[in-house]
Formats: structure tokens, sequence, C-alpha cells
């Protein structure tokens, strides 16, 4: 937005300043809304966070204690290891998928397109809770479609559920799929967007396909794909309904990600305050992200 | 919460201008370009479509079916039997009503709300307009995931726990809508706006009369999503309901998934009875939700 807010404050004369009341009232709503939903849960989110507070009755000053705890906690580490590698996992497949799912579709010379686009973008109107539900019944270890397949071409059946590794990697199968729809929508624009003259001058050179795509696409798109890395990257980090739906973060609690983490800390076991020192351990997580996406899009930018 | 609004305002790099159709690429070679390509597009496709035609075709079989071998893809007998029981039991059509209630009113509002903010935040130059557009990048940063607790709290504190509204009015502030609707009303001319003045006309009329019709694209598209986002939404309307008479139908499937024995073809029937809104919803709406229109918000 950089670029078209500088654009419009610096072609007419200020004269509009003149009018304040109008824009308050029609910003007023919002401003509510600002302040009763996000700067006050935020500010008592970290001031809880140093204290032992329950959710009911007195609380005390604890200092950095919650702090000093989390990273004590074996639960804690192994929710946030088991994030981080989901976020690696998924990432990079969902990236994969819908860049040859955008690439396929906005090809000329492949047929009913239009079709397909549709069809890879019904998983995103699904919700995460029936996503999860869905391959929980495509990967039911003694029911699902996908175990039946591979004992009839021969294999036996794979422990999908049962296996902390292989549980993780059905959610991530889940989510890529889920999600491969919008990012797909994503990259579609992006590679509108690259000169036709470029692949014209491409091809009159000899590059064929592969070529093209390597040295035009993919450079040409690097905005949109920093963009969506680090899209993907926050959304992975705070996945939790699929998780729910699939497995429930199993099995027993191998695949407990944070947000399940916090959601149990805070309201089955009623330990606010540390759930909050939590949150705010994931939020300095997805800021370091937000942080690191900033940097690197000015880069690219400017370059 | 602003959260699960995962479009986040994103910057798309270079040249967004909206909806332009370039011509497909030129490229050599007819057919033998065209059957690997069209090939690969349907194999992965069919990828794609599988799990959800296996999941309906699934539910439309007798309960007795569902796991006996071999597993057949089209089933013997038709049945509406999972739907009916799910519709039945265990409120479902109640988590429906509830679940539609909830979609529509935040949606108006979200839609009404974020119209007003991203009209101002177009159209009037201030020093508060620039701090409060500064406070909206903010809930970006910040989603609600991460304020769980303390959002569970200030909501109980100001007396929403277990009510409808408790899940509304959090959600009703989105990024994503108002810069949808800046974006939009950048692209409208001021001059439109200075010649409503020199008419006379006040400007709340100027909005209400003259900007609000012009941005009926931008409201069905953000009507659109808010409604995808409202009737997906899991972890806070669970947190914020206790009451399985005001829970909505996310809460509903995932309590059949929880039970000690899942019984599938409830699960199912429910499943698909919840996609239904939201399939029929986007067919319809189709063009608004694939056209450059949704881009131009979503990254702003």
């Amino acid at each position: 937005m950089t670029k078209r807010a500088s654009d419009v404050s610096a072609s007419p004369p200020r004269r509009r300043s003149k009018y304040t009341l109008a824009p308050l009232v029609l910003i007023a709503a919002n401003v509510v809304l600002f302040a009763l939903f996000f700067v006050w849960p935020a500010v008592i989110g970290l001031i809880y966070s140093f204290t032992n507070y329950t959710g009911v009755g007195a609380f005390q000053l604890v200092g950095l204690d919650n702090y000093s705890n989390l990273f004590g906690d074996s639960t804690f580490y192994g929710a946030l290891t088991r994030t981080v590698l989901y976020a690696v996992l998924f990432v990079p497949l969902n990236f994969a998928l819908s860049l040859l799912a955008a690439n396929l579709v906005v090809s000329k010379h492949a047929k009913g397109s239009s079709v397909a686009r549709v069809i890879f973008f019904i998983p995103w109107l699904l919700s995460p809770i029936v996503v999860g539900v869905l391959w929980r019944w495509l990967f039911g270890e003694n029911f699902g479609l996908v175990n039946y397949i591979f004992e009839k071409l021969g294999g036996s059946a794979v422990p999908w559920q049962s296996n902390a590794d292989l549980s993780l990697l059905v959610v991530v199968m889940a989510a890529a799929w889920m999600w491969t729809g919008f990012t797909m929508l994503l990259f579609i624009a992006a590679i509108k967007n690259v000169p036709v003259s470029y692949y014209e001058a491409a091809s009159l050179d000899g590059a064929g396909p592969w070529r093209q795509f390597f040295s035009i696409t993919l450079p040409s798109i690097a905005p949109t794909s920093f963009i969506v890395i680090l899209l993907n990257t926050i959304n992975a980090m705070k996945e939790y309904p699929v998780f729910v739906a699939l497995n429930n973060g199993g099995p027993g609690t191998s695949n407990n990600l944070l947000v399940q983490y916090i959601y149990e800390t805070g309201f089955k076991r009623g330990q606010i305050g540390y759930a909050s020192a939590a949150s705010f351990v994931l939020m300095l997580i997805l800021m370091a992200v937000a942080i690191i996406q900033l940097i690197v899009n000015r880069r690219v930018e400017n370059r | 919460m602003t959260t699960t609004d995962m479009p986040r305002p994103v910057d798309a790099g270079p040249g967004r201008a909206v909806s332009k159709k370039q011509p497909r690429r030129a490229g050599s070679g007819g057919l033998r370009q065209a059957v690997p390509a069209t090939t690969l597009l349907w194999i992965l496709a069919c990828l794609y479509g599988l799990p959800v035609l296996w999941f309906i075709l699934s539910s439309l079989k007798p309960a007795s079916d569902l796991f006996s071998y071999p597993l057949t893809l089209v089933p013997h007998d038709i049945t509406l039997s999972g739907y009916l029981t799910a519709w039945r039991s265990a409120n479902f059509s109640q988590y429906f009503i509830n679940t539609t209630i909830v979609c529509v009113i935040t949606t108006i509002l979200t839609v009404g709300v974020s119209c007003c903010t991203g009209y101002a935040l177009a159209k009037y130059d201030n020093k508060w307009l620039k701090a409060f557009f500064l406070c909206i990048l903010a809930t970006t940063m910040l989603p609600g995931e991460v304020m769980l607790a303390p959002s569970f709290l200030v909501v109980r504190d100001l007396g929403l726990y277990n009510s409808f509204g408790g899940i509304i009015l959090p959600a009703v502030l989105t990024a994503t809508g108002c810069f949808m609707f800046r974006q939009f009303f950048l692209t409208v001319p001021d001059e439109l706006l200075e010649a409503a003045r020199i008419d006379g006309a006040r400007e709340l009329s100027i909005f209400l009369r003259i900007m609000v019709p012009l941005s009926r694209p931008i409201m069905l598209t953000l009507a659109i999503l808010s409604f995808q986002w409202r009737w997906n939404d899991y972890i806070w309307p669970l947190l914020m309901l206790n009451d399985p008479n005001k829970f909505t139908v996310q809460i509903g499937i995932q309590s059949i998934v929880g039970a000690q024995n899942i019984n599938w073809s409830v699960l199912l029937g429910a499943s698909v009875i919840s996609m239904i809104p939201l399939i029929v919803v986007f067919l319809v709406f189709q063009r608004y939700v694939m056209n450059a229109d949704i881009n131009a918000g979503l990254k702003d």
C-alpha cells in the first residue's frame, strides 16, 4: 500500500484536512472495537504474563517466573519444536503445489483450466474442522481409502494415526491441500503480470519451458513468493483446528502445537498467567517473522 | 478476532493493475505442449478433487456399507440417512441456525463498519486518521490466537460470555475489510466528492448517497470473505460458548469427532451439510471470488 498511499497524498493540495468531524464519525465504530478487543486484551495479556493469575480471584506478580519456567518446560519445548517442524514441512510443500497449479492454470496449453481452477479452490472453502474430518476419513488405518489402495497395490497398511511422524505428515498434506487454492490465486495474479514480451524474446532465443520458468517466471514473481512464504509461515505457526479434527494433536500429546498448548494451559488448567507468557513467546516469534518479511520485501523492492 | 481473516494486507510488487487481461503467453508447439500440460493439470486436479468426491460419495452410503470391503467409490444404495440422523440428532439443526445468525449479523456489521472506515481513510486527511491507519496495521501483526486468554477475559468482563455478541463483536474489525474499501475509494475521483460539496451536500450524506452505492462490488466481495471466515471459525466460538443450544456448526462437528466412538455416518453427513452453504455461495458468486478485485484488496 505504500506506493499508492504516497501517490495519493502527494497529488492534491491538502485542503481536505478541514474536515474532522465526518471522518471521526465514520471511524468511530472501529476505534471502539479496536480499543476493546485489541488494545485492552493486549495490555492485560502482557500484565498477566508476569502474574500467576488463574482467571478468577486475586493474583500476585511473579516477575519473569512464567517466562523462565517456560524454557524449562519440556511440553512447551515439544510443542514449539513440533510447530516449527510443521511449518518447515508445510510451507515448501504448499509453495510448490500452488506454484505448479498456478502455472498449469495460466498455461495456454492446458485445456479445461477454468474448471481445474475451481477444483483447486474448493478445499479452501471447507472449514479446517471439515478438512480434518475428511483427511481422517481418507487416512484411517483400518478403513481409509489410502491404506486400502496401498494394500491393493501389494503394500501393507501404514500407521497414519499411531505413528507420531506420519500423523504430522498427514496434517501437513491436509493443510497444503486446503491452502493451495488461495496461494494459487496470489501466484496467478503475479504470473499474469509478467510481461509477455519476456517470454517471446526467450523463446526466440530458443529457451524451453523449463528454462523460461526458472529464468523468467520465478525471478519475476519473487516478491509474491516471499509474501507467500512468510504468510504461510505465520499461518502454520498458529494452526490448530485441522489438528484437533484430524488427530487431536495425537497420537497422545506428541503433536500438540503451540496454540493447542496455550489453549490447554489457559483454559483446561486455568493457568492464565502462564498461558499469557506462552502467548507472548508465540507473538515474538510471529513478530520476528513479520519483521523479516518487511526487511526482505524492502530489499527486493529496492533492487 | 482479526486472525482467521487470514488474507493479510500484502504488497505484491509491481504493476498490480486490476484485472488487466493480458493475451495468453505466446509459445511454440501446439499439440506437443498441450498434451503434457493438460495431462499434468488434470492429474493434479484429480488429486485435489478426489478427497472431496470420496468424502461426499461416502456420506451417501448407508452406515452398514461404510466399512465394508472391498471399498467402492460409488455407493450401491444411495441414502440420505446419515444426513437425516445428523440433522435430527445432537441439535445439529440448531447449530446450523445459530451459525447462520452469527455469520449474517457479523457479515453485515463487518461490511458496514469497514466501508465507513475505508472511506474515511481514503478520502480524508488528518493526523488522527493516519494514526488509526497504523493501529489497523498493528492488528494484522498480532493474530487473535496469540491473545486467546486475555481476549477471553475481556469479553467475559464485558458480560458477553456465552452470548452471540461475544462472537460477533470482536470479529467486526478486520484489517482486510478496511484495506479493501480504502483501496476502492482511492480509485474514486476526488472531483466527484468536490462537486457534491459545491452543490451543498453534507459530508455524511455524500458518503451514504453517492459513495456507498458505488462500492457495491467491494461490499459483495468482503461479504463473501467474511461469511466464509465466520462460518469456518472454530476456536473463538469454542471458547465463548458454554451452552450447547448456542453452539455453532464447527463445534458440533468437532464434538462428534471427540466422542468415544466416532459415528462416521453422522459425522460425514454433518460435515457435508456444513459445507453446503459455502459451496453454494461460492458457486453463485464465483466470479467475484476469482477475479482480480479480491487480490487487489488482499494485497492492498
